[in-house]
């Protein structure tokens, strides 16, 4: 597994590092049943805090992404297997083929479709991130 | 686990009627690794030196590890447990690095070798070379090495890596990460290096003109914070400035740039009310934060 942090995005390290397992997982480079590498070692591998990594294993569990059992570490329960995640990138891609489309049916330049389509990204993001009453 | 290791109240202090603290309230929770950012002369080094006790506060109180520093006595016995590692990285200049770790442990009698040993090798650092010879980077390294061996509970600096090239800084945030996550050392330090700050810091202050302007965990800054730009068709209206829940308020030609991290939603919403023809929501940085505090209105 391989993660990267970027420390000076506006976004988060937390969400970050939730972000980059699921992503890891997604693609197959971490399995269910499998084990996380502990805190300790992606506090150093990245040179982040200790207390960052916990907390987005705290999300991570909370979520049931991942379990963590107590003096063994954490382990990924996530049952999505990586075709499926396959499948729904096709599907939206053509969901978001088809609305670029009509797009560029409405006169917008592709440097103009891709603002939309960010700013809406960000709006969706902002919805969603937001804390959910516990720390 | 969730003890306070510094807290001060009120803290001032003025040097020949000029005032470098205001009032500064900070709470330090052990385990933390603490930013504490501002501009030069923003009161960072008078704050290290009156909870290192080297200097006395004009009114405030302050305390270490739960006990109240008020005495001389009282300091000392503080600064048994913490570990300072000064700007300008003092070491004799006549030892060795080996010559000034055997000097240094023999009046420690809780000295961790295995830390010791740890650091050399994570550190590289030369045995036989004399201090004076060590680059910038391997001097801070060494200091880092004595401040932890020595077991500290809490490890305060003064812009440890000012100065250092990136590979260095890299092993320096390591070690402290490591350290942190032994869960018995918290680290406080002093910096004008935001990106490491953002990388290795749970929690920040930003101070400015003596008083605090941001105080947090930092992942909930970064929740909290948001950039709105908006683009009006003409001079941005004046409303602009009534809004309330807006931190700070920019305004170019016919774009205006509020910052805002209370009910941002309603923010944006008043705003919309204004007719923008463009309205962008952004995610903040930790350098955008400090330069819009600081910079004043």
């Amino acid at each position: 597994m391989d993660l990267r942090i970027n420390p000076s995005s506006g976004v988060p390290i937390y969400l970050q590092l939730m972000e980059q397992i699921k992503h890891a997982v997604d693609i197959g480079a971490i399995r269910k049943g499998e084990q996380l590498p502990t805190i300790r070692k992606v506090a150093e591998e990245l040179a982040m805090n200790p207390n960052t990594v916990a907390k987005a294993y705290r999300e991570l569990e909370y979520e049931g992404f991942i379990e963590v059992r107590h003096g063994s570490g954490a382990f990924v329960t996530e049952p999505k297997t990586s075709s499926a995640k396959i499948a729904q990138i096709r599907k939206a891609g053509e969901v978001l083929r088809h609305a670029m489309e009509k797009g560029t049916a409405l006169g917008l330049s592709g440097s103009e479709l891709r603002r939309v389509f960010e700013d809406e990204l960000s709006r969706l993001q902002d919805n969603a991130t937001p804390t959910r009453g516990r720390t | 686990m969730n003890d306070i290791i510094i807290d001060t109240h009120g803290l001032s202090k003025s040097y020949s009627g000029k005032p470098a603290l205001r009032s500064l309230d900070l709470t330090v929770p052990s385990g933390a690794i603490y930013g504490f950012l501002g501009r030069n002369g923003a009161g960072k080094t008078t704050t290290l030196k009156l909870l290192l006790g080297m200097i006395r506060p004009d009114a405030g109180e302050f305390s270490l590890f739960g006990e109240r520093v008020k005495s001389e006595a009282s300091a000392i016995a503080a600064r048994r447990r913490l570990a300072f590692v000064s700007e300008d990285k003092e070491l004799y200049p006549f030892m060795t690095v080996g010559q000034t770790i055997r000097f240094t442990r023999a009046f420690f009698p809780a000295w961790r070798r295995d830390l010791e040993k740890k650091y050399l090798d994570m550190f590289r650092l030369p045995l036989e070379t004399a201090v004076p010879k060590l680059s910038r980077g391997m001097r801070t390294q060494l200091m880092l090495l004595l401040a932890m061996a020595r077991g500290a509970e809490l490890l305060m600096m003064d812009e440890p890596t000012s100065g250092l090239d990136p590979a260095v800084t890299e092993d320096i945030l390591r070690a402290l990460a490591e350290l942190a996550a032994g869960g018995e050392t918290t680290v406080f330090f002093s910096s004008h290096q935001l990106a490491e700050v953002e990388q290795i810091c749970d929690r920040v202050c930003i101070i400015d003109e003596g008083l605090v302007v941001i105080d947090g965990v930092l992942d909930d800054l970064k929740s909290q914070y948001r950039r709105i730009v908006l683009v009006f068709d003409g001079e941005p209206p004046r409303e602009l400035a009534d809004l309330p829940g807006v931190d700070h308020l920019r305004r170019r030609g016919r774009t205006a740039s509020l910052l805002a991290h209370v009910d941002v939603d309603r923010v944006v919403d008043r705003a919309r009310e204004l007719k923008p023809i463009s309205v962008e929501v952004h995610p903040v940085t930790l350098k955008e934060l400090f330069l819009d505090h600081v910079r004043g209105e």
